[in-house]
């Protein structure tokens, strides 16, 4: 029996949900359960956005609004905070009982942004998540991303991106934050959620010490963070998850701090926030912070799983290997640190063992001489898996290259580093004919797969063309190397 | 009821709302799978092959029929009428009658509880196939001259004595990939058995009658037991034309057999497997011309990949070869059409309509004869083009129809002048020159493409308009609506007619039971054909109206006048709403059908000449991109569009589908790659079955400075409104996209370089078209 039911703030009360089985998904409950149509299934794996819903949550007594993929949430996931889907969302300030859209919905309407409109529902969320957490009208990159995750067959885009600037030019309304929190306050106070239904049990500690003794005692079970991968074992793989252990209710698991030792990433740590935190730590991240997976993706997963899940395309990795990260492993009340690289052992296998979970990343200072550019190369700037991604962190004193770290994503079994092509180039003269030549080392050092979204030729082609790009970024005078950086003259 | 507005703007020609679009933002707008349904509603789920070719030696289902919730399991044999859903050739098996023809394809079906339950049974089959060689790609058809339809030959002239004589000469091939609808609504249906052997059949489909026609074939019934109905679908394209069918039978047949309601809503994945995909293409040319890129003789191979079954690809190929001239004159051309037949998908309907695939082919050979003189594409563009339609004899298309409305040269010469093209060419070339690893290039690309169903019987409509009597008005038509807007502009033509205001006026679903006999919404033609049809209804009210009026006030019917919500005539004004509610107590009919057939069209499907098009739609696109010479990525910089609409109907909704068709076009030539396993065990498995590896443009792709302006020029033929189709020919505005990358591509090789670009030009294209053609 569970202790208690799934809790959370749904259409202006407490909704509580005591049968479902743990891995039903938000979009399941609200389509086939609450029967509110409005939240529509285009692709059941988070890459779509039609399903966008907004969750609300009290962290430091402010209620954050994010917008996540209703179809890949595990409906527990909610225990403790707030739900919004489409159909709030002419209720805010009482818009519903006039008749009246959302300021975000009739600027949809004004400039035609609806064709067929299946996705619109998915975009108007995404929109209002913008909208809440923008006071003032953002720019068209901060547009742009906060629509990463969301596609559009019809439109083509362009009265979709128009409708954020129309959106401000109508009277401002906003959702009654303080009484949300008012709402959430006595579920903060509840017991932590050990909720059992259809011979599955989901149970979300609520601290570090908690979540340690539960990954002790259930060694086999299923640890959830995100839920972005997790989610479509459930509605591709239709695989039974057994027992979870959600680690996304742990506080210290979400904390980000910088002190002197370096930056340290709580696995929990939303990719959202975490990205911040590297982007601010290492500018070098931003690029690749936007174009990881989307919005609602990055809302919904974490650093700490995409780095356990060790998937040989995790756009995260090289980035934090070749920056000398450690990931800080615990069991029971042991920790312990490792190279992040030293972390994969191959295919899908890590280091990790029978009862241990990753707590925490820890990024170095970096040395004042150290060069780091991290790229991903997909067939589309938003939400693609790369083909490759790799990244670079070049000491170079006095010409001489003293230390390189080079790591690629996309090319092996797992992230690696390319140790022949660092070897190489230590001690080398940092110039054209030393990269002529580490080029074609590094392209020869992996053996790349032939897949669906590239060749093996064009993976390690691209692997030494990156190489290129990181020497001719210094040194190419005037000449312009970056595509996102080029002018548009209207 | 709204009170009348006494000063509404006209409807036709503003650019109003779509209808739906307070439903769309607001998640009130109900596609199939929002219905309510009734209690019992069954979900059902199918087996798919997991081979490209073989032959069933077991099919065991035992555990599927075991499985928790399962009500009802179907295979071939289980169906009652006939085992196909070919909308042409009867090639099409419903469920696999034994020889399993592609990877995907749907074995059986079940139908259980819940969708979940379904799709875990669907997964427990024990199947045993005796595998056979596949055929997998549109040349390992051709070498095996394996074809769906026989191959199709149109010449005019001599074009091998042309090519001998002409001062140059190149020859060259291309590949050009196909691509996926990925209407944002996976295929659904519902059906609904009723009393005394009737279905209702809930259906997201541009082809009702034939979903209808389908479903009564699939049960052994006759028509006027199946009604299909849809309100919306959630994205078309031409994905739903014919593919909805195998749905729509399969849901029908286990409602029969179970006596519950059946809904069958595709998973995105099975989706993307099972369903149709538009053709892709290899192409070769042999193309003679003179100095200044004219073109002299043209001999064209256009080799298309079907799939499994004809399909659509009888009239799809044969749209590529009507438009294998695009805008320009062919004096001495040779085209071969191959057909394909190969162990995938059976490709389909996909905006444009094969129309694409063979004006791709003529850019890529003016382009390639641009390159080789060194000259610009533009100017070579220029020369080949139509003659002006009077007087000229370059008028007269390969297929022996006389082009009566080319506007092409002005068109783009206003376009090069407005968006600055010679300027802009000279800024690219000394960027470049100055740029070692980023190149830039530039294109302008015209389109003219042909309206009307190369079927001439397709050309035909009809409506159903109701004036009720309060004064408002409900119409239904054969036409869906995919959000092409359709229902918002016969809603406008409506209005118009009868001078009311737009909110008196509503569109009700598409139902077999209102307007029968209807043709597929496609081709363009959907307000052109249904447009027409409701006016000719709301005409024979009118006039009704008008003569009850005119004979109480004794005047003659011409002076009676419907504007802005009054009836008028001399010495009466009265709101129409009351002149229609005295009109039906003095026994006046208030409803009545239109019908329209489009005229002046003819031609001949054996010879293919004639005039297979009532008039053509005209565009023109001028991109600017720039690509990466490290990585092939790149990047649109600028898009500038004039196109050819006629006299809009509703403008807010034409640049709605000419900016929403030219993102769709850039990314089947850029972004969206279809993969199949070429060899192994899972040969001809569909690789890019998802949106995580099947990338169609996301908002980042949209260009960001994008012009869209509609060119001035009212329709020539008698169309609705004097407007123009304006569905499908905004795709191929995209190919400015393409040929500007190739023209950057043709930058970084240096002059003469003719880039071995295919389609997509994904990095990876790119990169390998920068190494010569291979990497």
């Amino acid at each position: 029996m569970s202790e208690r039911p799934i809790q959370f703030y749904f259409r202006g009360e407490i909704r509580q949900i005591a049968d479902a089985p743990p891995t039903r998904t938000v979009l399941q409950f609200l389509r086939e359960d609450a029967h509110a149509t409005g939240t529509k299934e285009g692709c059941a794996e988070g890459d779509c956005g039609a399903c966008t819903v907004v969750i609300g949550e009290n962290v430091g007594s402010e209620l954050q609004l994010r917008a996540v993929n209703a179809c890949i949430q595990f409906l527990p996931t909610l225990d403790g905070k707030a739900l919004f889907t489409v159909e709030d969302l002419a209720g805010i300030n009482g818009l519903g009982i006039t008749g009246l859209l959302h300021p975000v919905q009739q600027a949809l309407v004004d400039t035609h942004a609806s064709q067929c409109g299946f996705c619109t529902p998915g975009f108007a969320m995404s929109l209002f998540a913008l909208y809440e957490n923008n006071p003032e009208c953002p720019d068209r990159a901060a547009v742009c991303d906060a629509l990463s995750g969301n596609l559009c067959r019809c439109t083509g885009y362009r009265p979709i991106v128009d409708a954020v600037p129309a959106a401000y030019e109508q009277p401002r309304v906003g959702l009654d934050r303080p009484a949300i929190l008012a709402a959430l306050a006595p579920l903060a106070v509840l017991p932590p959620l050990d909720y059992r239904a259809a011979s599955q049990r989901f149970l979300a500690p609520r601290s570090l010490p908690e979540l340690a003794e539960a990954r002790l005692a259930a060694p086999d079970a299923r640890l959830l963070a995100g839920g972005t991968d997790i989610g479509l074992w459930v509605t591709k793989q239709l695989r039974e998850l057994g027992d979870l252990i959600y680690a996304g209710a742990v506080p210290e698991l979400r904390a980000i701090r910088t002190d002197a030792d370096g930056l340290f990433i709580g696995a929990g740590a939303s990719l959202t926030d975490a990205f911040d935190a590297l982007s601010a730590f290492e500018p070098a991240w931003t690029e690749l912070a936007r174009r990881f997976a989307s919005t609602p993706v990055r809302n919904a997963g974490t650093l700490g799983g995409n780095v356990a899940n060790g998937s040989p395309i995790g756009d995260s990795m090289p980035g934090l290997i070749a920056m000398g990260t450690q990931i800080v492993l615990q069991r029971g009340e042991r920790v312990r640190q490792l190279p992040l690289e030293d972390f994969y052992l191959a295919y899908q296998k890590t280091a990790l063992e029978a009862g241990e979970f990753v707590q925490a990343l820890h990024i170095p200072p970096q040395p004042a001489e150290r060069r780091f550019r991290t790229w991903k190369i997909s067939k589309r700037v938003d939400q693609d898996i790369s083909a490759v991604c790799g990244a670079f962190a070049l000491s170079v004193v006095d010409g001489v290259v003293t230390e390189a770290r080079i790591a690629f994503g996309g090319v092996a079994a797992t992230p690696q580093r390319a140790r022949t092509t660092e070897k190489f180039l230590t001690g080398k003269l940092w110039g054209q004919t030393t990269v002529d030549t580490a080029a074609d080392v590094l392209a020869n050092e992996y053996t790349p797969l032939d897949d669906m979204r590239a060749s093996a030729t064009y993976r390690r082609q691209v692997a030494g063309g990156l190489l290129h790009r990181f020497w001719l970024e210094g040194t190419a005078g005037t000449a312009p190397t970056c595509l996102a950086e080029l002018e548009v003259l209207p | 009821m709204n009170a009348p507005n006494h000063n509404p703007p006209p409807a036709v020609g503003a650019g109003l709302p779509h209808e739906s679009a307070h439903l769309h933002v607001s998640g009130r707008a109900t596609y199939v799978d929002d219905i309510p349904v009734p209690a019992g509603t069954l979900h059902a789920a199918l087996g798919l092959s997991n081979i490209a070719h073989g032959r069933i030696k077991t099919l065991d289902l035992s555990a599927v029929r075991a499985a928790p919730g399962v009500r009802a399991v179907i295979t071939a044999d289980d169906i009652p009428g006939i085992n196909d859903c070919g909308p042409v050739k009867h090639d099409d098996p419903i469920l696999c009658d034994g020889e399993i023809l592609f990877h995907g394809q749907p074995l059986f079906a079940v139908a259980a509880d819940s969708y979940e339950l379904a799709r875990k049974a669907a997964r427990l089959a024990r199947i045993e196939v005796m595998p056979l060689p596949a055929l997998l790609t549109a040349e390992a058809a051709a070498e095996a001259e394996s074809w769906v339809l026989p191959p199709v030959e149109v010449s005019r002239g001599d074009a091998v004595a042309a090519l001998e004589a002409a001062p140059h000469r190149l020859r060259g091939e291309v590949q050009l990939g196909g691509q996926e609808h990925f209407y944002l609504e996976g295929q659904i249906a519902c059906a609904i058995p009723l009393e005394d052997d009737t279905m209702r059949v809930l259906t997201s489909t541009q082809h009702p009658t034939e979903m209808q026609h389908m479903v009564a074939h699939a049960l052994g019934w006759r028509m006027h037991q199946v009604t299909a109905e849809c309100r919306r679908m959630g994205g078309g394209f031409g994905g739903k034309e014919s593919q909805s069918a195998q749905i729509a039978c399969i849901a029908a047949v286990l409602a029969r057999l179970s006596g519950r309601a059946v809904k069958l809503r595709l998973d995105r994945d099975d989706d993307m497997r099972i369903t149709g995909k538009r053709h892709d293409f290899h192409i070769e040319y042999d193309v003679g011309f003179d100095d200044a890129g004219r073109i002299a003789g043209l001999k064209l191979l256009l080799a298309s990949r079907c799939g499994f079954s004809a399909d659509l690809s009888g009239p799809v190929n044969d749209r590529a070869i009507f438009h294998a001239d695009n805008a320009y004159y062919l004096d001495a051309v040779s085209i071969l059409s191959l057909r394909g037949r190969t162990h995938t998908v059976s490709n389909t309907a996909f905006r444009g309509f094969g129309g694409p695939q063979g004006m791709f082919a003529i850019e890529t050979v003016i382009d390639d004869i641009a390159r080789h003189l060194g000259r610009d594409p533009l100017a070579v563009r220029q020369a080949n083009f139509y003659g002006d339609s009077a007087g000229s004899e370059r008028n007269v298309t390969h297929y022996g129809m006389k082009v009566e409305d080319n506007v092409i040269q002005p068109l783009v010469a206003q376009l090069a002048t407005d968006a600055r093209y010679a300027e802009r060419r000279a800024a690219i070339d000394a960027f470049n020159a100055a740029s070692p690893l980023l190149k830039k290039g530039l294109a302008l690309t015209p389109v003219k493409f042909g309206i009307s169903f190369t079927a001439t019987f397709y050309n035909q409509a009809g409506a159903l308009v109701h004036v009720y009597n309060d004064g408002t008005v409900l119409v239904s038509h054969g036409g869906t609506e995919m959000g092409q807007g359709l229902y918002t502009k016969v809603r406008q033509i409506v209005a118009q007619e009868f001078g009311l205001p737009i909110d008196d006026v509503r569109l009700s679903s598409t139902d077999t039971s209102r307007v029968p006999n209807t043709s597929a919404t496609a081709a363009s033609s959907g307000t052109d054909l249904n447009g027409k049809a409701a006016q000719a209804a709301c005409q024979a009210i009118r006039r009704r109206i008008a003569g009850f009026v005119a004979e109480q006030l004794g005047v003659s019917d011409d002076t009676v006048v419907f504007a802005a919500g009054m009836v008028s005539a001399p010495g009466f004004d009265a709101p129409f709403a009351s002149v229609v509610a005295d009109a039906y107590r003095a026994r006046v009919q208030l409803w009545d059908a239109g019908f329209y057939k489009t005229p002046k069209i003819h031609y001949d499907p054996v010879t293919m000449q004639g005039r297979p098009f009532y008039y053509f739609s005209y565009g023109a696109a001028l991109a600017e991109v720039a690509i990466d010479t490290l990585t092939g990525e790149n990047r649109v910089l600028r898009v500038d569009i004039l196109h050819d609409v006629g006299r809009s109907i509703n403008p807010a909704i034409d640049i709605g589908q000419i900016e929403g068709g030219f993102i769709q076009g850039m990314g089947w030539l850029t972004t969206e790659e279809l993969v199949y396993q070429p060899d192994g065990p899972q040969a001809g498995r569909l690789a890019t079955h998802a949106p995580s590896t099947y990338k169609i443009p996301a908002v980042s792709d949209l260009p960001p400075v994008f012009n869209v302006r509609l060119f001035d020029n009212a329709n020539v033929e008698d169309s609705i409104h004097r407007s123009k189709a304006v569905g499908e020919p905004p795709l191929m505005l995209a190919f400015s996209v393409f040929f500007a990358l190739r023209d950057a591509v043709a930058a970084a090789l240096g002059p003469g370089a003719r880039p071995q670009l295919d389609a997509p030009a994904t990095p990876e294209a790119i990169l390998r078209a920068l190494h010569g053609g291979r990497l």
